[in-house]
């Protein structure tokens, strides 16, 4: 599929992407608190997180798989969270090269820019779930919820939040719009 | 099979299924739970995509998820259960795991 996007959409697309990668090698994944002993404060330099992140963004992406088992959470986190991160930051960063590879200059100057990305159904695949992980992203930092769309757009226009909240509608639109190619393909 | 003679058959419990046999090797289940951010075409796209399910059975638990708050979307072992939750997590879908009731 061809994805068509204006220098400007392009260009706010790679910004959310570089946000997304930031922020999950940001904050590496290790206990929120340094190991009282020095055994587990060793192996902790060498496993994954074993708590969950303090970043509610962070923790919506990787949730706690056994919400009544400590023990098992923690070793589930330990062995899953790392890699999920490096699937995600990939992921986005795939969005940031197909871009780049499609025209869009590190610096946008150019009025009129349009950009064509062409996607296989794999590459497809992966901008979907970066841009699901994008949403999820801005929903948890806006405190999104259900059925209040009425509020965000009773927002003054010049209000961030009204802003930040139009590009989190405008993500989901180019999702349902990759979903929908995927599932007519 | 040449005439080495076959060691008897391990005696299988007659009034036990095929069925019920699997069943009882799996006592643990993956849910996804409803949030406000995942579109419910994506949610649908992801049952039918991973665990191969028609679109009729992924809707419905797609519908389940949005209107019940949770749904039981897979069946198996422990292990089983881990790597489809930790799928769940790849796809954005917020899921965990717990012991069948």
């Amino acid at each position: 599929m061809i994805a068509t996007f204006t220098g400007f959409e392009a260009d706010l697309l790679r910004s959310l992407a570089s946000q997304m990668v930031e922020l999950l090698r940001n904050e590496r994944a290790e206990p929120a608190a340094p190991a009282a002993d020095p055994f587990e404060a060793m192996m902790a330099e060498f496993s994954g997180a074993t708590t969950i992140p303090e970043d509610p963004v962070l923790a919506r992406l990787f949730p706690t798989a056994y919400p009544d088992d400590e023990e098992a959470a923690s070793d589930f986190r330990r062995f899953t969270e790392g890699g999920l991160r490096d699937g995600k930051a990939a992921a986005a960063g795939s969005i940031i090269d197909a871009l780049e590879d499609a025209g869009l200059p590190p610096e946008l100057t150019e009025d009129g820019l349009m950009i064509d990305v062409e996607l296989t159904h794999d590459e497809a695949e992966t901008w979907m779930r970066a841009f699901t992980d994008i949403r999820l992203a801005l929903a948890t930092r806006l405190g999104v919820e259900a059925g209040d769309e009425h509020y965000w757009h009773s927002l003054p226009d010049d209000d961030p939040r009204a802003q930040a909240h139009d590009i989190y509608e405008w993500v989901g639109y180019l999702q349902e719009t990759v979903v929908e190619a995927l599932t007519a393909g | 099979m040449g005439d080495v003679s076959a060691a008897s058959p391990v005696e299988v419990e007659p009034t036990q299924t095929p069925d019920e046999i699997t069943f009882l090797a799996k006592p643990w289940v993956t849910l996804v739970w409803d949030d406000p951010v995942n579109l419910m075409s994506y949610v649908s796209y992801v049952f039918q995509k991973y665990f191969g399910y028609d679109k009729a059975k992924a809707e419905k638990l797609m519908l389940e998820v949005h209107t019940e708050g949770r749904s039981v979307v897979s069946t198996g072992t422990r292990e089983e259960m881990e790597r489809d939750v930790q799928a769940m997590h790849e796809y954005g879908l917020w899921a965990t795991m717990e012991k069948a009731s």
